[in-house]
């Protein structure tokens, strides 16, 4: 396994970030927190635009100590920016070609601008394309440099919702042919939900927590990154197909989630989030309520969450979920671990923008 | 127009030339370092920059006169290097001009590359770019306008020069005649119709640049800073 070692310290003015951690990095590894928490500085110095104090290896080599500091065009990083950065003395195809160039790939032209149905507009200026045009340009022309890694950041920020659509498969297609790995920027939960493989959750300089996407966006020491009120569940389903009334039909190990918004083709692998605020408990199944999905699971741990509230983590048939419930509530209901009791869940976010 | 006349037409265009191709290249290193760097340094360096500005041609070639003089140490320095004195000659006159010209070249530069950021150097840096690679390929085709009004700017203010001219240069025909001091020469001995012929030219000449700056400019600044 590939891993990105780092240890670094950065102080800006009024900012001071720590790292360390050996991240293996394989798939998409979202860095994931509010803005201001410190995921460009982060990026950056990983790129090598910015120095930071410390050390930075990749794959067993050192790209920055004490003693040595390997130059952003030596490291073989592609950075995918928030704005797509092409050059505009340049047409897409010299774009394409610039890149190309230098990793001696120039025969990868024609196929990479096919992969990413850039090839119409080979001779367009740049200045003509439309936002998502131009970001499949940046990530054709990042992955002609036959990079080691892609740093993106943002990628999709300044898009708007038909650029992210278009966009977003490229980048879910990056992370399923898993040959190189992806480091991705983003503070919106509904991208890294659907995106990553792991998750660093960082704030204010600090690394929360860092796993697998599923355990940290479930984990509430991580929920600073993404707002007290934001922790959740990843849900793994596959769209079954419509029912005659409308509603999406959905499987995932724990039974059947009915969503009213269509998430996909019948046998789409689909990604769902779960707010914790979103699921309410119930000791015996509801009978008379307007919510759809109600779920046989059983409590593996109730943990207090702030003053009030209590953060039950329970199990549905393997797939794990978790509930925001006040700390009254759990009381009332006598729920602790091995007790039996109904998850009902008011809205179910399908991990996509 | 007089054969001395044109023989200091021809030096002055010379001069001009020769000082715009050094300063460009000698000043986009320092206006690269002036629009990027973070250094407790840069507002001095900005001041030394922008000084010939402000200061009197007389004051500036006042100095250059004693430091030229092979009795000073820079003046001692060249004449062992080289053999020649550096007062009252053209390369002199060259070096001065560098001097006098330094801010016609390295601001409207600075403001070129501030203006473009570091974004697009590190996305080149990003693509398997080295530095001067990245320069030559992207900063430099994208700072064409700036370049082109630090030439201009540089050629045409050169041209101009007579305090500076007047005191480290002299006035020896074909070595630092200039057509400023010729023009002054003219009148000085009344000769006021050859003066009017010298004077209208570069007034048109001046006049044809700047027009032509501001047209290729468009709305934007020549970016200029004292």
């Amino acid at each position: 396994m590939t891993c990105l070692d780092l240890s670094i310290c950065l102080q800006h003015a009024d900012f001071t970030m720590t790292v360390r951690e050996v991240l293996p990095v394989s798939g998409v590894t979202a860095i994931f927190g509010p803005s201001g928490a410190g995921k460009t500085t982060l990026l950056r110095a990983i790129a090598g635009f910015d120095r930071a104090e410390g050390r930075i290896a990749f794959a067993g080599e050192v790209w920055q100590d004490a003693a040595r500091f390997v130059p952003p065009h030596r490291r073989r990083i592609a950075s995918v920016f928030q704005q797509p950065r092409l050059f505009t003395h340049l047409d897409v195809s010299g774009n394409l070609a610039y890149a190309a160039r230098r990793s001696g790939q120039t025969d990868a032209v024609t196929a990479m601008a096919a992969r990413f149905g850039v090839t119409p507009l080979m001779d367009r200026r740049i200045h003509g394309l439309s936002g998502g045009e131009a970001q499949r340009v940046a990530l054709a022309r990042a992955l002609l440099t036959n990079p080691r890694l892609i740093l993106m950041d943002e990628p999709l920020s300044a898009l708007d919702h038909v650029g992210r659509t278009e966009i977003l498969p490229y980048i879910e297609s990056l992370r399923d042919e898993a040959k190189v790995p992806v480091i991705y920027v983003s503070h919106s939960l509904s991208e890294v939900t659907r995106l990553a493989t792991n998750v660093l959750a960082l704030a204010s300089g600090r690394v929360l927590r860092f796993g697998l996407a599923g355990d940290v966006l479930s984990d509430p020491a991580a929920a600073a990154a993404f707002g007290a009120e934001e922790t959740g569940c990843l849900i793994s389903a596959t769209v079954r197909g419509m029912t005659g009334d409308g509603l999406c039909e959905l499987v995932f190990s724990g039974g059947t989630i009915l969503t009213p918004e269509r998430m996909g083709d019948s046998g789409d692998r689909v990604r769902l989030f779960v707010r914790a605020r979103d699921v309410m408990l119930a000791r015996h199944r509801p009978e008379g309520l307007s919510a759809l999905n109600i779920l046989p699971t059983r409590v593996i741990s109730v943990a207090t969450a702030g003053s009030a509230s209590a953060e039950v983590r329970l199990d549905c048939s393997g797939t794990a979920l978790s509930a925001r419930i006040t700390q009254r509530s759990a009381m009332a209901l006598g729920l602790a671990p091995g007790v039996d009791c109904f998850a009902i869940l008011k809205t179910v976010t399908l991990a996509r923008d | 127009m007089t054969l001395p006349d044109l023989s200091a037409l021809w030096l002055t265009l010379k001069l001009a030339a020769i000082v715009t191709a050094l300063l460009l290249l000698f000043g986009t290193p320092l206006a690269l370092w002036l629009a990027r760097s973070r250094s407790r340094l840069r507002p001095v360096a900005e001041a030394l920059t922008a000084l010939p500005l402000v200061l009197p041609p007389t004051v500036l070639g006042f100095y250059l006169l004693l430091a030229f003089n092979p009795n000073a140490a820079f003046g001692r320095f060249w004449l062992e290097l080289t053999g020649h004195t550096l007062t009252f000659s053209f390369t002199g006159l060259v070096l001065a001009s560098l001097i006098y010209s330094l801010p016609f070249a390295v601001q409207p530069l600075q403001t070129a590359f501030s203006a473009l950021g570091a974004a697009p150097g590190e996305t080149a840096a990003s693509l398997g770019a080295s530095p001067l690679d990245a320069f030559l390929t992207v900063t430099l085709p994208l700072s064409l306008r700036g370049y082109l009004t630090a030439a201009v700017l540089t050629f045409a203010h050169t041209i101009g020069e007579f305090g500076v001219v007047l005191m480290v240069g002299g006035n020896i025909p074909g070595e630092t005649r200039l057509i400023s001091i010729a023009i002054y020469e003219r009148v000085e001995t009344l000769d006021y119709a050859a003066a009017h012929g010298l004077s209208a030219l570069l007034l048109l000449f001046s006049f044809a640049i700047l027009l032509g700056l501001y047209i290729l400019n468009g709305r934007t600044r020549i970016g200029l800073r004292a």
